[in-house]
């Protein structure tokens, strides 16, 4: 694969009327590179190619990209698990509107992050030092508070694609388990009457494209199916 | 909060547990249904009219009837919801689905409790 | 230029990472007008990447604990050049500061009796270093970095603090009397810019390890608030003092925490050696940073390295079994699986030293308010800017830094920058305005770039740079070298003025934003080049051939530089903790 084939979503506001891709050469030099390297090298080819990168290192949650029609970050994707026959199509995050290039506009997907209260709530008064929490409790969290809201996962669930007004989505569906699961928030009750109506959780229809592209191996729908449970049993 | 005047209950817990609870009564009518054709490869009128008279069969059947309403409503009420954005399609088509259930709901009660 | 939309606030907080974010949150509970300008969506910040914990005496592993032991530890691992006064307002605030967090929900990993679970870290001792290692650093697994950028952002959700998000500061405005009053600013999606108007500027904007080829450092990490500073004519200290973490992975530069030490992991050479056993007898693996660096640096001159081109060590990590590894060090398996292509659960990791953080900056009281020198030497506020977190110089790391102490300083002083400006406006700040010429002259740069027509590329100087930096300002220094070095600068210096932005779109104009921090790694560089060659002496991490040793007489001072003479000067180092007695220079070993 020294010369890899890349085909790019192009967009400029400014300039094009429609989107359209781009093919380029990149020469590789026979490495199994990131997909971030590939942008990098195109970057120097075309220095007008736009795309969002910072840790590259798979933590900040910047590069969240579809490649060769799976979502993934770019920063920890190696060519040799994407490319096939020596082709790489590069697109946006699926169903969200385009900005620039790979740039798309997150402001829906952080808009269900902030609706679900992201923050921890405890309305005892606070101790002199750290309020405890056994091992047993904290591992509780385990597999939830890891997400980098890089948003592979709710981009590539139909049910958000459809109402992503209305449909919390996987990324904040796992940050809303994320405290009803920690034994030091006391917000329960008011966390789940905000997540009783037909769309918030229940829009989510198992269809698991969350776990198959979470870059961090995190599973949004067990989440769900807890928060289901729980809502359950608090109104039965 | 989501605010969802046409679903079901207006509550995501209560139709969650309705589609689950109502699709494990037409598992159970489909299965019985089945076994019972199974068991009369000679099916004739008498025998099936006489499975009907049954109150038992009448109310289990009932059961599926309002069972499938109740499922096919909250099933269909998602796919318009996701599909429909235009509000006045997606109420129209809501308003026909409605229509259609009701119409079949009353004409399964007249099969079974009729003359 | 008066089309230029101005927005006004009380406080601006240039940086959204952990100290910005610590700062806007004591601010927004107070109810001033106060937003984050960040470049990249707060969480996207490089604290995301800090693993191994944050270092604080709370007294979980050891009731016994105590904030002086930490404080000594602290002095000494600065290799002196720590200001004392500084340093004790760091540890002894520095419990409360990880209470709140944990408080605020970060989810710290736990010992049995629910406490915070607290791993070894280089350079901690017990009882002023006479009772042997101390468990000090709080952790979140290896992601604490992670999980306290997260709490802080999901704090200030909770407390309606606003965000300017993928806003790019391009310079700093001063009235006439040489306030800064605010900053120019774009934003990076739509391209327009605006003057912010602010009786507090903030500068949280991190570090600047990309001046160097190979750093742990994310990409984003260009300096930005110390060139807007260096162009405004502050003074910058210590920028000599570059902290190269033991623990970068061979060939990508990603950090492998010093936690992987502390739970008991060790280097070693290609033989198979503990190297570090020869160079620090009672350490070991857990000597100071800059000690472990170049240690291993001395292993591969000695020809111990491993590889081809001996040119990495390698650590150990397979003896603490799968279930440690998966539990404690679970981001350090996966990076070294997506990096390295080796398991450390039966394969020692490719390490090499690795640029990591930057020491220096904007010099600041414990207030964080930015300091500069007047004729006589003397120090002298600057009005209306502050500094917290890396880019600031406190000073509490020195000459060298002890792990687990970053993530500390950016709570602690991020915290403690936000209440001073919140009493200080409360009191009452007016400071002229800026003229149309004040923000004219805060704009020429981005007018320079915009107008330019053609020139050399700017990821070609980049990497210019970045290869000077490495070559010539590595672990080990030396005059001639650096001579060459700080010319080359000038050169490069020069091209860079005459560099070319072909892309001048406005929406979402990476290019432009590159461009813009080419600017500001071109000052850092420069600033550290003229200090590391002036500063005639080694210590901490600065080491260099010609003058191994340290030198109290003439050095035991803070190095100041001046950008307009491009001069480096001295100021004094504080002796004079309020509660404790000083901690006198010693030999330091470990």
């Amino acid at each position: 694969m020294s010369n890899l084939q890349v085909s790019i979503y192009r967009y400029n506001p400014e300039t094009d009327a429609a989107p359209y891709m781009q093919e380029f050469q990149v020469d590789t030099k026979d490495r199994d590179v990131m997909v971030l390297d590939v942008l990098h090298m195109m970057k120097e080819q075309d220095s007008t190619l736009a795309f969002r990168r910072s840790c590259r290192e798979g933590v900040c949650g910047s590069d969240g990209m579809n490649m060769n029609g799976r979502n993934g970050l770019g920063c920890v994707t190696p060519l040799s698990d994407v490319v096939k026959n020596g082709k790489l199509t590069l697109r946006p995050l699926p169903g969200l509107p385009v900005i620039r290039d790979l740039v798309v506009d997150m402001a829906v997907f952080y808009q269900q992050y902030e609706r679900i209260q992201p923050y921890l709530q405890n309305n005892e008064p606070e101790p002199a030092i750290e309020r405890l929490q056994s091992p047993e409790d904290r591992e509780k969290l385990d597999g939830l508070y890891e997400c980098i809201l890089c948003a592979c996962c709710s981009t590539a669930c139909p049910s958000f694609w459809w109402n992503p007004d209305k449909f919390v989505g996987p990324a904040g569906l796992l940050q809303s388990y994320r405290f009803l699961a920690d034994s030091r928030d006391t917000a329960t009750r008011e966390r789940l009457s905000d997540l009783q109506d037909p769309f918030s959780v229940f829009r989510c229809r198992g269809i698991m494209n969350c776990v198959a592209f979470c870059p961090k191996g995190l599973n949004p729908t067990r989440a769900i199916g807890k928060i289901r449970e729980m809502l359950l049993a608090d109104a039965t | 909060m989501v605010t969802s005047i046409t679903s079901f209950s207006r509550n995501g817990v209560s139709d969650w547990l309705m589609q689950r609870v109502s699709a494990v009564i037409l598992a159970v009518y489909t299965v019985f249904m089945v076994a019972y054709l199974l068991f009369h490869p000679d099916l004739d009128y008498y025998t099936w009219s006489g499975l009907f008279e049954q109150t038992w069969m009448r109310i289990f059947s009932l059961l599926a009837f309002v069972s499938l309403a109740a499922h096919a409503w909250v099933g269909l009420w998602t796919v318009t919801t996701d599909y429909l954005n235009a509000t006045y399609q997606r109420v129209g088509v809501q308003m026909l689905i409605i229509l259609a259930i009701f119409v079949y709901l009353v004409w399964g009660i007249q099969l079974l409790w009729g003359a | 230029m008066s089309n230029l939309r101005s927005l006004t606030f009380d406080a601006i907080i240039i940086g959204g990472g952990g100290s910005g974010l610590r700062a806007a949150l004591e601010l927004a509970k107070s109810g001033k007008q106060t937003a984050v300008l960040s470049k990249v969506f707060p969480t996207r910040s490089h604290t995301v990447s800090a693993q191994g914990g944050i270092t604080c005496a709370i007294g979980a592993a050891d009731p016994e604990d105590d904030w002086r032991w930490h404080m000594y530890d602290t002095v000494k691992g600065s290799d002196y050049i720590a200001d004392q006064d500084a340093a004790e307002y760091l540890c002894s605030e520095g419990p409360k500061a990880v209470f709140e967090l944990e408080h605020m929900g970060l989810p710290f990993s736990r010992f049995d009796n629910g406490r915070i679970y607290q791993r070894p870290f280089g350079g901690q001792s017990k009882n002023f270093g006479e009772g042997g290692q101390a468990a000090r650093t709080c952790a979140a697994a290896d992601r604490t970095g992670h999980a306290l950028l997260h709490t802080l952002y999901q704090n200030n959700i909770k407390n309606n603090t606003t965000f300017l998000n993928e806003w790019y500061a391009v310079d700093l405005v001063k009235n006439a009397s040489g306030d800064v009053v605010g900053c120019i600013a774009m934003c990076i999606e739509t391209g327009e810019v605006a003057h912010i108007k602010s009786k507090a500027t903030v500068l949280a904007t991190g570090g600047a390890g990309r001046i160097y080829a190979s750093t742990t450092n994310a990409l984003i990490n260009t300096g930005d608030g110390i060139g807007m500073a260096l162009r405004a004519g502050f003074p910058m200290q210590d920028m000599e003092m570059w902290q190269f973490h033991p623990t970068g992975i061979y060939g990508a530069g990603t950090l492998v925490t010093e936690g992987c030490r502390g739970e008991g992991g060790y280097l070693i050479n290609k033989d198979g050696e503990r190297f570090m056993e020869r160079y620090a007898p009672n350490a070991k693996d857990l000597a100071s940073r800059d000690v472990v660096a170049r240690s291993m640096v001395m292993e591969m001159l000695d020809g111990r390295g491993a590889g081809e081109d001996g040119d990495h060590v390698f650590l150990k990590l397979d003896h603490l079994g799968e279930e440690v590894l998966n539990k404690r060090l679970p981001g350090i398996c996966e990076l070294s699986r997506t990096f390295a292509h080796v398991d450390p659960v039966h394969e020692p990791i490719p390490v090499v030293p690795t640029c990591h953080y930057m020491m220096g900056g904007i010099p600041t009281n414990v207030h964080g308010q930015a300091i500069m020198q007047d004729d006589k030497g003397n120090d002298q506020v600057i009005n209306g800017l502050f500094a917290c977190g890396e880019a600031a110089c406190v000073s509490v790391h020195g000459a060298n830094r002890l792990g687990g102490n970053s993530l500390l300083d950016l709570v602690v002083f991020g915290r403690s920058a936000g209440r001073f400006i919140e009493s200080a406006l409360n009191e009452g700040i007016d400071y002229l305005d800026a003229t149309e010429a004040d923000i004219q002259s805060a704009m020429k740069r981005l007018e320079r770039w915009n107008g330019s027509e053609e020139g050399e590329s700017v990821p070609e100087l980049k990497r210019a740079l970045q290869e000077i930096m490495q070559t010539d300002f590595g672990v080990f220094r030396e005059e001639k070298k650096m001579q060459e070095g700080v010319k080359r600068l000038a050169d490069l210096r020069e091209r860079i003025n005459n560099a070319y932005l072909p892309d001048k779109s406005n929406a979402f104009n990476t290019a432009r934003v590159e461009a813009l921090e080419l600017d500001n790694l071109m000052e850092v560089a420069e600033a550290t080049a003229i200090s590391a060659l002036e500063r005639k002496e080694s210590r901490g991490a600065h080491s260099r051939y010609d003058y191994p040793d340290r030198d109290d007489v003439n050095w035991l001072k803070h190095s100041i530089y001046f950008p307009a003479e491009k001069r480096l000067g001295k100021r004094d180092v504080n002796f004079k903790p309020k509660t404790v007695d000083t901690f006198e220079p010693k030999i330091r070993t470990y």
